[in-house]
Parts: C-alpha cells; structure tokens; sequence
C-alpha cells in the first residue's frame, strides 16, 4: 500500500515531468529567437544565481548588457575573479578590433623618500588621503603605496612593491577598478604593446622647482620631450608632459632625451646615445641621490638638464 | 452567482489588502526589496508577478485535482514547484517570440519569479483554502496586484528615501527595511476589514 504510494508520487511526477519537459522542448523549437552568441555564451559563465549583485534584472540581464558592451565583465560578485576572467575571455575574442589595454600607474615611486610626516593609519589609500596634508608624501600627486587599488583589483594584477604599485601586464584585463579607486588619480588605461609602448610615469603637476623638491625622477615639466617629439604627440598640461596615444608611434625620442630619465620604453628607461656619452656609462649605485636634491633645488631648470642624468641613472637603473 | 460574486470580492480585497503577500504574508520579499528602487521597475515586476500568479493559479488547480484524484496530496509543493518553473520558463519563451514589447517590459523580472515564493505560496493557499477554480484564478490575480501596489507604494518611499538624510548606519538596506515594517504596520490597520 505505502509502496504503491511511492510509486505513483514519483510515477505521476515523471510523467509531469516529461510532459513540461516537452512542451518546453517543442516550444524552443517553435518560439526559437536569434539571441546574440556572445550573450549566451555569457550567460553560459555566469553562475546563474539571479542575486541582482551587478544591479542588472537577474544573470541574463547582465550577460545582455556585457554582450551590448554596456556593462564591465567583472560585476559578477558570486562569480568572483574566474567568471569575470572567463567572460574577459568571451568579450576579449570578439572584441578583436579593440585595441588591448592595460592600467598604467604613473608613478615611479621615488616619492617614498620624501615624507612629510609619518602616517600611522588605516593602511588604504583612500584614508590616507583624507588627512591633513593627504598622505605621508611630501609629493601632492605621487602613488600612496598603500594599496586600494590592489584591494580593488579582482584579478590581482596590481600589486604595491616598493612603495609603488605596479601592474603585471599579463593579468591586467583593463576593468579600470584600480583607476576609479586611486584617490590620487594616477593610474589611466593605455593602449599596450600595439607598438612600443610608451609611458611617461609621473603624474605630478608642481613645477619644476617644486617637483625636484619631493621627488628624485619627477616630471619637471621642462617640455624638452614634447620639443623633440617628431610627431607632436606629447603636450604639456599644467607642468606635465602627456602623451596622447592616438599619435604616438613609440619611437622612444622622448625617452632618450628627458633630462630625468623618467620617460619609459616597454617598461624600461633606455640608454641614452648621443646627447650625454659621459652619463651612460656610470651608473652608480645609491650615493647620488642625496646630494643630487639639495644642489638641484635653487638653480634654474635649463642649465641643469645635462647634469641631472648622471644623478638619475642610481635611481633608475633598479628599475 | 450573486453568493459567489461577493465570494469573490472578499477573496480580492482580503488579497490585496487585508492578507496582502508582502506586508501581512511577508512572501516574495526578495523581489520585495531587489526591484523596488525605481517606480518604473517596480510596477513591471509587478504586472509580470500579477501575470504569472494568475497563471500559475489557473494552471495549478487541474494539477491539484490530479494529485488529489491520486491521493498524493503530500507532493503539493514539489510539483507546483516544478509547475511553476516550467511554466515561467513556457511564458519567457511564448512572449519572446510573440509579444516583444511585453517581453521588453517585463522579460528581464520573468527569471525572478520562477523562484519567487509569493508564486508558490499562492498556489498552496488555494489548495489549503479549497477554492474553486474561479476563486484560484481571482485570488492568484488579485494576491499579484496587492503585490504591486505593495512594491508601487515602496518603491515611490524609497525613491524619496534615497535623497533623504539619514544616520550613516542606516543608509541604503537597514532604513528599507525599516520602512518596510512602518508599512506594513500601517496594513495591519485593514486587518478589520470583513466583507461578509
């Protein structure tokens, strides 16, 4: 009696079943609708708990919004950094046409030796920032150090060493959660490795004077680069100098000519040829950099250009 | 019929008022406080609540009668679970081909409510409270409209919530819920009301 029972619950549950389960089919098959590949091949990803975390209607409604490119692929939080990177994977094929970028910290880190305080805190940045004098740097624009943008980052492409933080291109799928959180403003997306990549990594907007003050390898805004710059892509706003992307062909001029050595080829400062023969070479560890500051401070910027780089290349040859 | 007729508006009205789902049932409080941010969405998860209630109401009572006829009574909720969800899945896929627009307006809270317990809870109230076919579809349509006028009247505070001071501790969720159970409170006020 009680088996029969069992029997026929789960009979009668089958044959329910089977029955939505063809109607289901059919009705597929007979309302079929042309759906973008790529927003089911999203949807496929994403772990189809409808939470509402993106603040789209449910799993589908994100994955359309990420297949229209009106969405990041990263606002799955229940999905977490392997949906996200599976659907940077799917948007990433089919977005051949757009060039690759990469976050960019335009800082060197040389500001860690100026402090003007000792700052005993929340270790974030965005704390950092709030206090008098926003941060320990003595330089107003420099990178904190103190990591939000590795907090912030779901694919742990960005990582504070040094003082500094530093983006592994390899990792980085340009979701810009580091820019939008750096209270200093100083990461921006650049295209990478389309051609040589160039990166003046300096955000600092004082002026020479000043900048030499805080900081070994600032930009002091001499606008020596944007001079020599044969295709008129570097300009100077407000005391630094900017490349714009667009016109950029990554031949390097402005890299060998900036009298800080801070302007960078595919992540490297390179040597410099013609201009200074005697500073190339000499590249000695550590002791410049002390008496470099002080002597630098009072002179005007032009008459310093070729004697800061021999100083520079301690600073940067680490690098 | 005139006996059935007030049957009926005493069915509706307890619906949407005095036993409405969200505020005296607490059922479907996920939608409840997920899509209640905007008026706008708010009253499509209604209608597209209202929808399916109806529907799943009309098409759960033959399904009822099968089970009773098998004396399988106790398999209620799983099967109008599983009714339900492939009813969802039927009505996503029939408006998607047929009525875009309305698949526009509401297809993107359709999903939601396959596991919406409001849906469910309906269901089983009418098989508790033996309605007739009639009633079940009445009280499946009406328990969505109380459900949208809950969601409409939410989502219309929350919007003024949201330029509203209050303590930072309870921005955002906690002052929601809070205003939800003033609210509700405030619709405990109908729980008099007999129309018999």
């Amino acid at each position: 009696m009680n088996f029969t029972t069992v029997i026929i619950a789960v009979v009668v549950l089958a044959v329910l079943g089977a029955v939505f389960g063809l109607v289901l089919g059919f009705a597929a098959k007979v309302f079929a609708v042309e759906v973008d590949p790529k927003e089911e091949a999203v949807l496929g990803c994403l772990p189809g708990a409808n939470c509402g975390g993106c603040g789209f209607a449910g799993c589908s409604g994100y994955a359309a919004a990420v297949a229209k490119g009106q969405a990041p692929v990263n606002s799955c939080a229940a999905g977490g950094e392997a949906v996200a990177a599976q659907i940077a994977e799917i948007m990433g094929v089919s977005a051949g046409a757009m060039v690759k970028q990469i976050a960019q910290v335009h800082c060197t880190g040389c500001g860690q030796n100026y402090k003007q305080y000792e700052y005993v805190g929340l270790h974030d940045c965005v704390a950092a920032s709030k206090v008098p004098g926003g941060g320990d740097l003595s330089c107003s624009y420099g990178c904190l150090g103190l990591g939000s943008c590795e907090k912030a980052c779901p694919f742990d492409a960005i990582h504070v060493i040094d003082g500094v933080a530093v983006v592994d291109e390899e990792k980085c799928k340009a979701c810009s959660k580091c820019v939008d959180i750096c209270p200093r403003h100083i990461i921006t997306l650049e295209p990478y490795k389309t051609k040589r990549h160039v990166t003046i990594p300096c955000s600092s907007h004082d002026k020479g004077v000043d900048a030499r003050k805080v900081c070994d390898n600032g930009c002091i805004g001499c606008s020596i680069c944007a001079k020599n710059c044969p295709k008129e892509a570097i300009t100077m706003v407000d005391n630094l100098a900017v490349i714009d992307y667009e016109k950029c062909i990554g031949c390097g001029i402005c890299a060998q000519k900036c009298p800080r050595k801070l302007i960078t080829v595919d992540g490297k400062v390179p040597e410099v040829k013609p201009a200074a023969p005697k500073a190339a070479p000499a590249a000695q560890p550590a002791a410049p950099k002390a008496e470099e500051a002080p002597k630098a401070a009072p002179a005007p910027e032009a008459p310093k250009a070729e004697e800061v780089p021999k100083a520079e290349t301690a600073a940067e040859t680490k690098e | 019929m005139g006996f059935d007729f007030a049957n009926l508006f005493s069915v509706a009205l307890g619906a949407i008022l005095v036993n409405n789902f969200i505020f005296s049932q607490f059922l479907g409080i996920c939608p409840f406080m997920g899509v209640s941010k905007k008026i706008d969405t708010a009253a499509g998860m209604g209608i597209a609540v209202t929808f399916v209630m109806g529907l799943a109401s009309a098409i759960c009572w033959p399904i009822n009668e099968l089970l009773l006829h098998f004396d399988l009574a106790f398999m209620q909720t799983v099967t109008f679970i599983l009714v339900i969800a492939a009813l969802v899945q039927f009505i996503e896929m029939f408006l998607k081909k047929s009525m875009p627009s309305l698949y526009e307006a509401l297809g993107i809270y359709l999903p939601l409510i396959t596991t919406n317990c409001a849906v469910l809870g309906v269901v089983l109230q009418n098989t508790q409270n033996s309605y007739d076919f009639i009633t079940s579809v009445v009280y499946g349509i009406t328990g969505g409209l109380g459900f949208m006028l809950a969601i409409v009247i939410f989502a219309s505070i929350r919007e003024r919530l949201t330029f509203s001071e209050c303590p930072k501790a309870f921005e955002g969720f906690p002052i929601a819920l809070m205003t939800a159970g003033l609210v509700a409170l405030s619709f405990m006020g109908f729980s008099g009301l007999k129309v018999f």
